[in-house]
């Protein structure tokens, strides 16, 4: 068997979701990783574009922030933060947006923030960036995870970027016309959101890893009765993600 | 006489520029974004001349943020995001400064951020979204009642309403309208007529230029009128925005600025690890800041060698292959 790294297994776990005609909203990391990969691999007519301004760079090199010179680069158009979110959450457009967290909830509600009272945190993170807006209007957000029970957990420290708030409808009536978690992405699994509750469940643990070993690092109940093997990432995924998408290694 | 004699009451050094128009308790808009375009020269000038007590404003922050906050000058902060990309996914000395609890801050979003900008350039009070809801943006504070009466900070954080257009019950988030003191702004190119043009991504520079009481724009090259205005679809301000013109090659240094120069990873990396260390971060600043006395005597100091390495090609508006580990 190929072997393969977690970042690599998520990159293809989240690539594999997006479709022809999504316009992807990329964050850096794992996240740049995905969107490029899921662009040369399954999805060529989708769109990577970043909350900067910079829309369908050419990514010859992989960027190391959002602000990156490579982000505006080889683009259809080089806009600004305004322009960017008039993008996300536009009606006509099917956009897909990959996020980050240190915490999230049973009904993929993000914290970005702190560890501890908001005012004199325990740790402080960098804040919300673009992730509350974009969790606020995009189509569907993939959350990348560190698999740990201390970052699943039933209550968030603080909830920076809303998923389905408190289940059922209550995102609806939040005011939130659109959007919502659509799937999570861990070094372990891949969590998907009950269609009526909107609570978390397995959908797909990578080869060789445990439901057991799921179940203990998360921090809150899981339904596991829906839980398939996923496959793992084929010889000819990984070979474009290693020579095309970072053959600097800057991120694998 | 001036080489730029339509610019010639504009034409400052950054010392000049600081001094002129920057106060401790001015509230100062950013330019820039983590790690590119940081008006970095004029941070340092700041520092370099001691003021306090700043009130800082901006979306995603980095570089310029960060040893603004280290540096002791910065006493209240609305912010979305404080970060280095991959050199510190949290910038380090606000990560600090926030936990000791040595400076004011309230968080919003880069959305957010940005609407408030335009807000302020639109000249309306406040300016609706629909970003937010639900979440403890809305939800928390960070400032204090006392905080609100304080000049040029909003009496509520957010005010959440229903949609007065459509009738029926349809949440909207109002946002105040930021009006800084002044705004830093790195561009590349500044006519000689005094117009600026910003290439690559502008981000939120143009709405936060034109919020702001004062402009400073500091940038790579003066370049001749028949230029900028032979393609004026590219120019992103015209001159009467703009107060204060300081050139200063590799001025956002060490950020990028595209199609000049990418950013400087062995500087970021240093930097990364001196803001972990009271000591070394003291020694730091010593060094790159205190000790020398103008931007030139700091391009000296990085070096010919460090310049060259992460100098862009123009075409692609990066440095390919610079080794950014």
């Amino acid at each position: 068997m190929t072997q393969y790294t977690d970042n690599e297994m998520k990159a293809i776990s989240a690539g594999r979701f997006i479709k022809d005609g999504d316009i992807v909203f990329a964050g850096t990391g794992v996240s740049i990783l995905a969107a490029t990969a899921a662009k040369r691999i399954y999805a060529p007519k989708a769109v990577v574009f970043f909350e900067t301004g910079g829309v369908d760079p050419s990514l010859e090199e992989i960027p190391m922030a959002v602000s990156d010179s490579r982000v505006m680069s080889g683009t259809c158009l080089n806009s600004g933060l305004i322009d960017a979110f008039s993008i996300v959450g536009h009606r006509k457009f099917h956009t897909i947006a990959f996020l980050g967290a240190a915490q999230i909830d049973k009904y993929g509600n993000l914290n970005t923030t702190v560890i501890g009272d908001y005012h004199r945190p325990k740790t402080r993170f960098s804040g919300s960036g673009g992730a509350c807006d974009v969790s606020s209007f995009a189509s569907g957000v993939i959350t990348f995870m560190q698999h740990e029970k201390r970052r699943f957990v039933d209550k968030l420290d603080y909830l920076t970027s809303v998923g389905w708030y408190k289940g059922g409808d209550s995102r609806k009536r939040l005011g939130l016309q659109r959007g919502g978690a659509f799937a999570v992405v861990t070094n372990l699994c891949v969590m998907k959101f009950d269609e009526e509750t909107k609570e978390m469940y397995l959908a797909e643990y990578y080869p060789g890893i445990t439901i057991d070993r799921i179940i203990e690092n998360t921090g809150f109940t899981i339904d596991i009765s829906r839980a398939v093997e996923a496959l793992p990432p084929s010889a000819e995924e990984l070979r474009i993600l290693r020579e095309e998408v970072d053959p600097q290694k800057l991120i694998l | 006489m001036s080489a730029y004699p339509e610019i010639a009451d504009k034409l400052m050094t950054p010392k000049e520029a600081v001094k002129r128009y920057i106060k401790n308790g001015s509230q100062i808009a950013l330019g820039g974004f983590t790690i590119a375009r940081n008006p970095m020269a004029i941070a340092y000038e700041i520092i370099r001349q001691g003021l306090k007590d700043l009130h800082l404003v901006c979306h995603s922050h980095g570089q310029a943020l960060d040893v603004l906050i280290g540096a002791g000058c910065v006493k209240r902060l609305e912010i979305a995001y404080g970060g280095n990309g991959r050199y510190a996914p949290t910038c380090i000395r606000f990560k600090k400064a926030i936990q000791r609890g040595e400076i004011e801050f309230e968080d919003y979003s880069n959305y957010q951020m940005s609407l408030r900008f335009l807000a302020g350039a639109l000249g309306i009070p406040f300016i609706p979204t629909k970003s937010g809801l639900g979440s403890d943006l809305i939800n928390l504070e960070g400032f204090s009642k006392k905080i609100r009466k304080e000049r040029k900070v909003a009496s509520r954080k957010y005010v959440v309403i229903d949609n007065p257009f459509n009738g029926v019950e349809d949440k909207v988030v109002l946002l105040p309208a930021l009006t800084p003191d002044v705004a830093l702004i790195h561009a590349q190119y500044v006519g000689e007529d005094g117009t600026v043009r910003i290439k690559g991504l502008t981000f939120t520079d143009i709405e936060q230029a034109k919020s702001a009481d004062i402009v400073i724009v500091t940038c790579e090259e003066i370049v001749p009128r028949s230029f900028i205005r032979l393609d004026p679809d590219q120019n992103s301000l015209p001159p009467f925005f703009v107060d204060a013109i300081v050139r200063v090659p590799y001025g956002a240094h060490p950020t990028a600025c595209y199609a000049f120069y990418d950013y400087d990873p062995k500087h970021l990396n240093l930097y990364k690890k001196v803001a972990e260390d009271e000591a070394l971060f003291k020694k730091y600043l010593d060094e790159w800041v205190y000790g020398v006395s103008s931007h030139e005597e700091y391009l000296e100091k990085i070096g010919w060698t460090a310049l060259s390495r992460i100098k862009a090609n123009p075409v692609l508006g990066y440095a390919p292959g610079l080794d950014r580990k």
